[in-house]
C-alpha cells in the first residue's frame, strides 16, 4: 500500500515531514511539495499560509502519546484548538491569566469565548480550573459594580 | 578561630603567611561562598524544612501532596496535583523506597523507559529523596541513561553589545559552523530585537541549515517575533519553585501552561526555564533546599505539556555555588528533567565561577555525560559581547572545549574548523545580511562595517552603531509587517538563493510540527532529531550514543595537531653557528690526562640542526667548546653511533676521556656530564630540560666539565625554571627529535673522532641571557 494511502501510524510515520510529507499542508491546504522558492518569489505563498494546521498538531499529539508522553498530548490538543485564536487576541489571553488581570467573571467570559467562537472546549476547561484555583488564592481581581 | 592553631604569643604581631597570601590572590577566591543556612535558603540538596514526601489520593484525586492537605495547596501544590502526577502509577511508585529507586537510575538494566513509568508516580519532596542517594558519579550514570535524545548537541549564546546585525549574521553563521544546534540571542536595548532576530535567521541558515533561533525578549515580544517567522524557539519562560516567587515573576502555573499551548499552537519550540538559587536570590525559598524548590519546578513544568527544560543554576547557579553539594545539585536536577521525561538544556550558561578549574569542573558532569544541550548557552562571542551576562563557556574558551571533547572521546556537540572556513562564513552572512536590509529598504549597513566584522572578534572591533538607526530598522520590521517570507524573497532576490532555500525550509519545518517533540533538534540537512526517532538507548557498555567513524574523526582533527612523522619546525631562537662536522677516525680510549671528551648523538649536525631550544647544533658545540677552552682543557669530538640515550652517550664519553670526564649531547639538545667511574645512569651534572637551555648554559657545562678534570669540585649550574608546562608543550616535540636520534643508531657501530669547523656567530648581537646566566653562575 503506498504510503498516501494508509492512515497515519504515529508509530511508524515520524519524522511526518519524511514519512508522510503527503500527510503536511498549510493552512490553506497546500501540500508541502508545492511550498518552493520559485512560488514565494511569484508571490503565491503567504505568511499566514505558513502556519501550522490543528491537524498537524493533532497528528503530534499522537505521536507524543504513542512515545509515552501524556502532557504533551494535552498541550497539543489545546495548541490544536489555539491555532484558531488570532495573534493580538492570543496575546491578550495569556495577559488575561496572569495573577491579578481577571475578574472571576472575566475569566468565565473567556471561557466561554473559547468554547463558542474558537471550539477550544479543552482551553476553555483549563480556563475554568485556573480561574477557581486563582479564587482560592484570592488571585481574582473583585467584582466591578454593575 | 581555628582551634588547631596555637593561641599568638603576647605582643607578637599578626603574621602573614606567604602561601596564604598566594591562595588569597587565586581567582577562585573571588567567588562568594557561605555556610550552609536551609532558613534563608542556602541549602543545596536538602533542607530540615523540606516536607517530608506523601501522597493521598482519592476519588481519583489527590488529598494530600508531601504534607500538605488540599485545603492547604498554594498555586504550585495545586498544579502540580492535578497535571503532573499520574496516578495510576503513583501508589506503586510512592511504594518504591528511595535508595531502591535510586539504585534502579544506576543501573544500566533497567531501562529508562520504566524508570520514567514510575517517575510520573512520584511528588516532589521524594523525587527530592531519591536524588539524595545519589553521588555525582551515579547521577552522571543516570544521566547517561536518561537523557532524552542519543545524540548529545549544545546552544551557543549570539549577542553584541552593540546590537550589531552584521556582527550578529556572522557570529550566528561562525556558531553554526562549529556545530551549536540552537543559537540563542538578546539585545543590549530592548527596542532593538526585530533587527537582531531578523540578523540572526540569515546568519543561522549563512553557511550550514538547520540551526533553530531564538531572541528571549519580553514575553509578548518575543511571541511576536516567533509568529513572523524570524524565530523557531523560546526558553526564557521562568518557573519559579515557590508561589511567592511565582507571583513575583508575574504569572501562574495556568498562565504559563496557556502561553506553552499558544507557543505549539504557532509551531514553535518551547522550554521553560527554572533552576537552583533564584528562589534564595529572591528572597522567598521558604527554607527549602534548592533541589526541592526546584523538583517543584520540574513538576510543574511537566504539568503544562511543555517538551523541556533549560536548568541547572541558571540565574541562580552563583547561589548553588556558594554552599555545599552546590554543583551535585546542579546535576541532580539535570538528571530529576530528564527522568521527568523533560528536554534538558542543562545550565553551564551563566558564568560559575572565575576560577578556570572551578568553571570547568562545573560542567564536566554534563559534558561527560551528555546532555540534549550541554550549554544552555555557551558564549560564541567574547564575554564583554554577552548581553546575558558571561557565559561559563566563552568564544576564547572555544579550543579548550574542542581539546576536551578529543581528550575525552566525549561529545560537547562541536566541531573544529578551520580559519578559513570561518572568515569565509563570517564574510558571506555579513554580505547576506547588508544585502537583504538593503533589499527591505531597511538602513544600510555601510561596506566599511561588514570588512571589520569578518575579522573581528568582537564588538570592539566593528565601527560605532547607531542606537537611533536600530530602532528606526526595528521599527520598520513591525510596522511594515516583514516575515521570514520577506527575508525568503530578499535573500533570493539579491543571489543568495541557497541562504532563501536553507529559511524557507525552517519556514516549512514549522508546517509539520516534528520539531515540537521533545528533545528535537534539526541536523545541517533539516533531519529532524528528537527523543522520538533519536531515542535514547543507553543500557550499559556497547549501548547508547559512543564517538565513533566520522564522528570521532572529526572530533579529533583539532588544528593544532600535527603530523608526528615530520620533524617539528622549531625556529632558531639565538644566533646560529655554522657546523660542518667530518668523521675522521674510530675513537679510542686515553688522551692527555685533564682531557674532556664531548660526545654528539648519532643525529646531531646531520638529520637534526637545533635543539629544542631553538639552539643550533653549531652553537651549542662553539659554547661548550669555548667553556672547556676558558679552563684550558684539552678536548675531543666524538659522535656516539651505537645509542641515543643521553647517559650513555655521556658515560661513552667518559670512558674515552683522558681525565675520566665526558659531556653528552643529545641532538634535542638534553645533556649530561659524566664521570667513568659513576653508573652509567648516574652522572655529575643532568641538564634534562632541554627547551630552557641557552647557549650561557652550554658554556657553562664546558667550562664545569674542564673543572671537574682536573679534580675541582664546582657549583652545578644553575637551570631556572619558572613553573612552566615544559612537558605539555615540549613532549611531543622532543619524541620526534629522539624518533628520529633513535631512528640513526647503529647498534655495532663504535664512536668516531669528528673534525668539526664552526662557522661565525650569525648577526651576533646583545645576549641579555647570557650574561645574566654567567652573573648568576659566577656569584655561587
Amino acid at each position: 500500500m503506498a504510503a498516501a494511502d494508509r492512515p497515519f501510524d504515529p508509530h511508524r510515520d515520524y519524522p511526518v515531514s519524511e514519512k508522510r510529507p503527503d500527510l503536511v499542508r498549510t493552512a490553506t491546504g497546500r501540500p508541502l511539495s508545492e511550498v518552493t522558492l520559485d512560488a514565494v518569489l511569484a508571490g503565491e505563498i503567504t505568511p499566514e499560509e505558513l502556519r501550522i494546521t490543528p491537524e498537524a498538531l493533532e497528528r503530534q499529539a499522537q505521536v507524543a502519546a504513542a512515545s509515552g508522553r501524556p502532557a504533551l498530548v494535552a498541550n497539543f490538543r489545546r495548541a490544536a484548538e489555539l491555532t484558531r485564536v488570532p495573534d493580538d487576541r492570543l496575546l491578550a489571553m495569556y495577559e488575561a491569566l496572569r495573577p491579578r488581570r481577571s475578574t472571576a467573571a472575566q475569566l468565565e467570559a473567556l471561557a466561554q469565548e473559547l468554547e463558542t467562537v474558537y471550539q477550544a472546549p479543552l482551553c476553555a476547561a483549563f480556563v475554568r480550573e485556573a480561574a477557581a484555583a486563582y479564587a482560592a488564592r484570592g488571585l481574582l481581581l473583585p467584582e466591578k459594580p454593575a | 578561630m581555628d582551634p588547631l592553631a596555637p593561641a599568638p604569643a603576647e605582643g607578637r604581631p599578626t603574621a602573614r603567611s606567604g602561601r596564604f597570601r598566594s591562595l588569597d590572590e587565586r581567582p577562585v577566591n573571588l567567588d562568594g561562598f557561605v555556610h550552609e543556612t536551609p532558613d534563608l535558603g542556602f541549602a543545596a540538596m536538602r533542607s530540615p524544612h523540606d516536607p517530608p514526601a506523601s501522597l493521598r489520593i482519592e476519588n481519583g484525586r489527590v488529598v494530600e501532596l508531601d504534607g500538605k492537605a488540599r485545603s492547604e495547596f498554594d498555586l504550585i501544590d495545586r498544579f502540580i496535583a492535578d497535571h503532573a502526577i499520574d496516578l495510576t502509577v503513583a501508589e506503586e511508585a510512592m511504594a518504591i523506597p528511595p535508595v531502591e529507586f535510586a539504585r534502579r537510575l544506576v543501573d544500566p538494566s533497567v531501562p529508562a523507559d520504566e524508570l520514567r513509568r514510575l517517575a510520573a508516580g512520584i511528588t516532589p519532596a521524594r523525587a527530592a529523596e531519591i536524588l539524595n542517594e545519589l553521588n555525582v558519579v551515579e547521577l552522571m550514570m543516570a544521566a547517561q541513561k536518561l537523557r532524552a535524545r542519543r545524540t548529545p548537541s549544545n546552544q551557543a549564546h549570539v549577542t553584541n553589545a552593540k546590537d550589531e546585525p552584521a556582527l550578529i549574521a556572522a557570529d550566528a553563521a561562525t556558531a553554526t559552523l562549529a556545530g551549536f544546534r540552537e543559537v540563542e540571542t538578546t539585545v543590549a536595548v530592548a527596542s532593538h530585537a526585530p533587527v537582531v532576530a531578523l540578523a540572526l535567521l540569515v546568519g543561522s541558515q549563512a553557511v550550514v541549515g538547520g540551526a533553530l533561533t531564538q531572541c528571549s525578549v519580553e514575553e509578548a515580544t518575543e511571541l511576536k517575533l516567533g509568529l513572523r517567522g524570524l524565530t523557531t524557539y523560546a526558553e526564557t519562560v521562568s518557573n519559579y519553585g515557590t508561589e511567592a516567587v511565582f507571583l513575583d515573576g508575574d504569572d501562574t502555573p495556568w498562565s504559563k501552561a496557556f502561553l506553552a499551548a499558544a507557543y505549539a499552537s504557532r509551531g514553535l519550540k518551547l522550554r521553560f526555564t527554572s533552576g537552583a538559587g533564584v528562589e534564595c536570590l529572591m528572597g522567598n525559598s521558604e527554607g527549602r533546599s534548592m533541589l526541592y524548590l526546584e523538583a517543584r519546578c520540574l513538576a510543574m513544568t511537566r504539568g503544562t505539556g511543555v517538551q523541556g527544560v533549560q536548568n541547572g543554576g541558571i540565574d541562580g547557579v552563583a547561589i548553588a555555588g556558594a554552599v555545599p553539594g552546590g554543583a551535585r545539585e546542579l546535576l541532580a536536577e539535570n538528571v530529576l528533567a530528564m527522568l521527568w521525561g523533560l528536554e534538558v538544556a542543562s545550565g553551564n550558561d551563566t558564568l560559575f565561577s572565575e576560577s578556570e578549574i572551578r568553571r570547568t569542573a562545573r560542567t564536566m558532569p554534563q559534558f561527560l555525560a551528555g546532555t540534549d544541550f550541554i550549554c544552555s548557552g555557551f558564549g560564541a562571542i567574547p564575554r564583554y559581547d554577552n548581553m546575558f551576562g558571561p557565559s561559563n563557556w566563552n568564544a576564547d574558551d572555544l579550543d579548550d572545549w574542542l581539546v576536551l571533547q578529543r581528550d575525552h572521546e566525549s561529545d560537547g556537540g562541536l566541531t573544529p574548523f578551520s580559519e578559513e572556513a570561518l572568515l569565509a562564513a563570517r564574510d558571506y552572512a555579513a554580505r547576506a545580511i547588508r544585502d537583504v536590509f538593503d533589499e527591505l529598504g531597511l538602513p544600510p549597513i555601510p561596506e566599511e562595517t561588514v570588512q571589520a566584522v569578518v575579522g573581528a572578534h568582537g564588538s570592539r572591533e566593528t565601527p560605532p552603531q547607531s542606537g537611533v538607526v536600530l530602532t528606526r530598522a526595528a521599527a520598520a520590521i513591525l510596522e511594515r509587517g516583514l516575515t521570514g517570507l520577506d527575508v525568503v524573497r530578499a535573500l533570493a532576490v539579491r543571489g543568495y538563493t541557497d541562504i532563501a532555500e536553507r529559511v524557507l525550509e525552517m519556514l516549512k519545518q514549522r508546517l509539520s510540527g516534528d520539531y515540537l517533540q521533545t528533545a528535537a533538534i534539526l541536523d545541517r540537512e533539516f533531519h529532524v532529531l528528537s527523543a522520538v526517532n533519536d531515542r535514547n538507548d543507553y543500557a550499559g557498555p556497547g549501548t547508547g550514543y559512543r564517538v565513533t567513524g566520522e564522528r570521532r574523526d572529526q572530533i579529533a582533527a583539532i588544528r593544532q595537531a600535527v603530523d608526528p612523522s615530520r620533524v617539528p619546525d622549531i625556529p632558531l631562537r639565538w644566533p646560529a653557528v655554522s657546523l660542518q662536522l667530518e668523521e675522521v677516525s674510530e675513537a679510542t680510549a686515553g688522551g692527555a690526562p685533564g682531557e674532556v671528551v664531548v660526545a654528539v648523538g648519532p643525529a646531531f649536525g646531520s638529520e637534526l640542526d637545533r635543539t629544542l631550544a631553538g639552539i643550533s647544533h653549531g652553537r651549542v658545540l662553539r659554547e661548550v667548546l669555548a667553556g672547556l677552552e676558558e679552563e684550558g682543557a684539552p678536548v675531543r669530538v666524538v659522535r656516539v653511533r651505537h645509542t641515543s640515550d643521553v647517559a650513555f652517550i655521556a658515560h661513552t664519553a667518559a670512558r674515552l676521556s683522558g681525565s675520566g670526564i665526558g659531556i653528552g649531547i643529545q641532538s634535542k639538545g638534553t645533556t649530561v656530564i659524566h664521570q667513568r667511574a659513576l653508573a652509567p645512569l648516574s652522572n655529575l651534572e643532568l641538564f634534562s630540560v632541554a627547551p630552557l637551555m641557552t647557549p650561557a648554559h652550554y658554556r657553562a657545562i664546558g667550562r664545569n666539565a674542564a673543572r671537574y678534570a682536573r679534580g675541582d669540585h664546582p657549583e652545578p649550574v644553575p637551570l631556572d625554571h619558572e613553573g612552566q608546562g615544559i612537558e605539555s608543550r615540549y613532549h611531543t616535540k622532543a619524541a620526534i627529535f629522539h624518533h628520529v636520534e633513535t631512528q640513526q643508531i647503529s647498534p655495532n657501530a663504535s664512536p668516531v673522532i669528528l673534525a668539526v669547523t664552526l662557522g661565525a656567530l650569525d648577526g651576533a648581537g646583545e645576549e641579555p641571557a647570557l650574561a645574566s646566566v654567567e652573573a648568576r653562575h659566577g656569584s655561587r
